[in-house]
């Protein structure tokens, strides 16, 4: 099955580098359900960019240290 | 699972069951009775509504067997909502289109009502199934 973005995160590492904070926890301050953060995890869903930065702002880093896209990908040409 | 996805599931079952009950009665009824005098508009009447009491009381019984972290809808719920309701409407348009050129050929009430009342349970299934579908492998 193939995933519906190229988008890939590091939610889980951070997380775990975030004193093993919980899926519910990361889901309590972004403020949605802990299956949209699973989802997001797994890479079947896209947050908006909104909610990426609220992400990106609960482990203090920036955003593209939480997600990343493929190099090569999406470019114009 | 979460909330809003055990719903969709409730919703899904109350509808396809609450038709399959119409269905029995009605095909049972049209047995040597002519279509014109099968007695139907109570029986869609009492499905229609014994589906929404279906999906509220099952829902209730759903969450109280395996209650959810939270019943707040969120922003992928409200997007894999939209994207049901986008990618099924077209049973709705269909089942009134259909049901308006049948009106026009003045075919019997009974298929005319039968064939817009089949437009709302597929929208209702087909929305159903492409959400649970976005639930588990993604928009």
């Amino acid at each position: 099955m193939s995933k519906p973005t190229r988008i890939t995160n590091s939610i889980r590492a951070l997380r775990f580098v975030h004193g093993e904070m919980t899926q519910a926890q990361l889901a309590e301050r972004v403020g949605v359900t802990r299956q949209t953060i699973i989802a997001i995890e797994q890479g079947r869903y896209s947050p908006s960019l909104e909610m990426a930065f609220q992400i990106a702002r609960v482990f203090r880093v920036p955003l593209d240290e939480v997600f990343q896209y493929p190099d090569g990908e999406g470019e114009l040409r | 699972m979460s909330y809003e996805e055990k719903g969709t599931w409730v919703y899904l079952v109350a509808v396809a069951g609450a038709y399959a009950v119409y269905l029995a009665i009605i095909l049972g009824r049209l047995q040597g009775t002519p279509v014109a005098e099968v007695q139907y508009a109570w029986v869609l009447l009492w499905t229609t509504v014994g589906s929404v009491v279906a999906s509220t009381a099952g829902r209730t019984l759903v969450e109280t067997v395996r209650p959810s972290d939270s019943h707040r809808r969120d922003v992928r719920d409200k997007e894999i909502y939209r994207f049901g309701e986008y990618a099924s409407r077209w049973f709705v348009v269909g089942g009134a289109a259909a049901g308006f050129f049948m009106a026009l050929a003045k075919v019997d009430y009974f298929w005319i009502a039968n064939v817009i009342y089949l437009g709302f349970v597929l929208w209702a299934i087909g929305g159903s199934v492409v959400k649970l579908v976005a639930y588990r492998r993604g928009l």
